[in-house]
């Protein structure tokens, strides 16, 4: 040990400088563990839009796709059910849409392009569960309400237009994903370029 | 020969003075229960986890094509795969069984009150920690009750604000659930979450073993220095380490072997009636094993009714009794917040319930009548009616540790002896 006097200032400054110069490079080490739970760029490739025939569907039928992994619901609905979708909108938390939920031309009443075709993604709003589809036995989830979508895991429930009730968990109305016609009886999901 | 050996191995590691500190010579109260044998039954499960979990990994294939096949593969095709695996799950619902019953007696003898307020806290951080890799876990078969399940509870985090979309991506790594969310689960499952549990769970034994034992009685053994007349010191030869610090009171036995006995009568009634689930009731009519788990996942559907494990569901009850979504998750995790503010809500100086007001008996009661009643809820589908009983218990629930902070402050306590016996 030489007997020079400490340099106090000297000894804090280069405490400082290495700890701050060994923080920085220890919080870029943290990046890469951090970043690789990302999607990969395989996941996020991997979600083209889906085709999908309706000429076969009936009034009243439901028909599930696959789009990004999800369910996607294809209902064609009927004269009564469309006409319902008017009686119940003080029920409603958003009965205009307003939260964008939807794309632009599907803030309508029936929340869809043609009025008795319905498609939306079966995927409750609340914490993911995929809704059931009630077309008959709804009332007695809502007294007066004859068919809509309720979901089993905590009892949100949505009418047939995928909106959602008061005093349920889901706090908005189901997805609507983008889509298009691209003639009378096919719809593409997932793209609606040229349209909106 | 063998004294030179211990000698030998004493001067370079200290194990004798490890084993004589902790366990030949550690002072227990004499009159520990059988509320105390679960911290030792608590071990006893996390190495039978940690072993037939290990042997499970060397079959199972972790991929979202391959997981549900290679259970199957286990429990039919692996020569007594399927005891590895029933020791596996049945272990997972020992593990909380053992678990709820060791925090409910520090609970009722006021184990979490001062100075054992950071032992308390390493409890419930274990408990944490256990509840992830229950979690986590249960996504490993790839079932419908696997896939639905991990969609409802990394969706919870969707419920904070501004941030919550792009968390919920970033912890599942894909759009949906998918083989990238199975993969980065069994990672943790297997490697990150018992690394953890394990260096807690040794924390905690150290806090344990520096503040000392709790008791039925919730009276000191450990005195000041100097304060205890010759005979009322123990006569038994406790460690120095002890003694040097305090006075310690002739109502202590060594923890080995009395305490270690008497863990091993309760091990082997554990043993029993562990072998009977594994063997004759691995799925315990649907609680530990859910029967739509042995249907494999399917993204497009989910099952008519979903319900966690029977661990999670009192509080699967409170989140589902809030019609709100960020208030309803933000409810659920303060049950569990609240417990570890034991410590500091309970204003009392009497630790046992035995000493403790009326109406603390009454209200503690009420406590464990809701916390079982919402289990219940938990597993019942979401009706009106259930609904609004689960509203009523999670009020009673809450209401546990609003009243508690109330009436600890100048509760009408019994007088606590001096001594646990004469």
């Amino acid at each position: 040990m030489s007997n020079a006097p400490v340099n106090n200032g000297r000894r804090r400054f280069l405490t400082v400088a290495t700890s701050v110069v060994g923080g920085v490079g220890a919080a870029g080490a943290v990046v890469p563990f951090i970043a690789s739970w990302n999607p990969s760029a395989k996941a996020k490739a991997a979600g083209a839009p889906v085709e999908v025939n309706i000429s076969k569907l009936e009034a009243g039928q439901m028909l599930r796709v696959e789009w990004r992994g999800k369910p996607v619901w294809v209902v064609k609905r009927t004269k009564e059910m469309l006409d319902g979708l008017a009686t119940h909108e003080d029920k409603l938390r958003d009965a205009d849409s307003e939260v964008e939920q939807q794309p632009g031309y599907a803030q309508n009443r029936t929340r869809s392009i043609k009025p008795e075709i319905f498609i939306a993604v079966g995927i409750c709003t609340h914490l993911g569960c995929s809704p059931q589809y009630l077309p008959d036995t709804f009332t007695e989830q809502v007294v007066g309400v004859p068919s809509g979508f309720m979901c089993p895991c905590h009892g949100s429930k949505f009418d047939m237009a995928g909106r959602v009730f008061q005093s349920v968990p889901a706090p908005t109305n189901l997805v609507i994903p983008p889509h298009k016609y691209l003639d009378e009886n096919t719809v593409l999901i997932g793209d609606d370029s040229g349209v909106a | 020969m063998w004294k030179n050996l211990l000698d030998w191995i004493e001067y370079r590691i200290p194990m004798m003075r490890v084993a004589n500190m902790h366990a030949l010579q550690y002072p227990a109260p004499k009159n520990m229960n059988f509320w105390y044998v679960f911290g030792f039954i608590a071990t006893v499960v996390l190495v039978n986890q940690i072993v037939t979990g290990i042997w499970l990994t060397m079959n199972y294939n972790p991929s979202a094509e391959g997981a549900f096949a290679s259970v199957e593969y286990i429990m039919r095709d692996v020569d007594y795969g399927w005891v590895l695996r029933y020791m596996h799950s049945t272990g997972a619902s020992a593990f909380f069984v053992v678990v709820y019953l060791h925090m409910f007696r520090g609970m009722m003898y006021g184990s979490y009150q001062k100075p054992r307020e950071l032992l308390w806290l390493f409890g419930m951080f274990i408990y944490l920690a256990l509840m992830a890799e229950a979690f986590m876990g249960y996504l490993l078969p790839w079932g419908q009750m696997s896939y639905w399940g991990a969609q409802v509870i990394i969706s919870l985090f969707g419920a904070i604000p501004v941030i919550g979309d792009d968390l919920t991506l970033w912890i599942r790594g894909d759009y949906v659930i998918s083989g990238a969310t199975l993969n980065r689960f069994f990672a943790l499952h297997v490697i990150a979450l018992p690394l953890v549990i394990v260096v807690l769970v040794f924390l905690h034994i150290v806090a344990l073993h520096e503040v000392g034992s709790n008791n039925p009685q919730g009276i000191n053994i450990k005195h000041p220095k100097g304060s205890l007349k010759e005979e009322d010191k123990t006569k038994f030869n406790i460690h120095e380490y002890y003694t040097s610090k305090y006075d310690i009171i002739n109502d202590v036995v060594p923890f080995f072997p009395h305490i270690v006995l008497k863990d091993l009568v309760a091990f082997t009634v554990f043993c029993a009636a562990f072998a009977y689930v594994m063997f004759f009731n691995p799925e315990m009519g649907g609680f530990f094993l859910e029967p739509p788990n042995f249907e494999p996942a399917n993204p497009l559907k989910t099952p008519e009714h979903i319900a966690p494990v029977w661990y999670f569901t009192p509080f699967y009850a409170i989140l589902r009794a809030v019609p709100d979504k960020l208030l309803g998750v933000i409810l659920m995790f303060a049950a569990i917040v609240m417990l570890a503010l034991l410590p500091w809500l309970d204003r009392c100086k009497v630790r046992s319930v035995k000493y403790r007001c009326g109406f603390h008996k009454i209200n503690l009661a009420m406590f464990v009548v809701s916390f079982c009643i919402l289990g219940w809820l938990g597993i019942k589908p979401a009706t009106p009616t259930y609904t609004l009983m689960s509203q009523f218990f999670s009020f009673t629930y809450f209401a546990f540790f609003g009243l508690l902070w109330l009436y600890s402050k100048n509760e009408k306590t019994k007088p606590v002896p001096a001594r646990i016996t004469k």
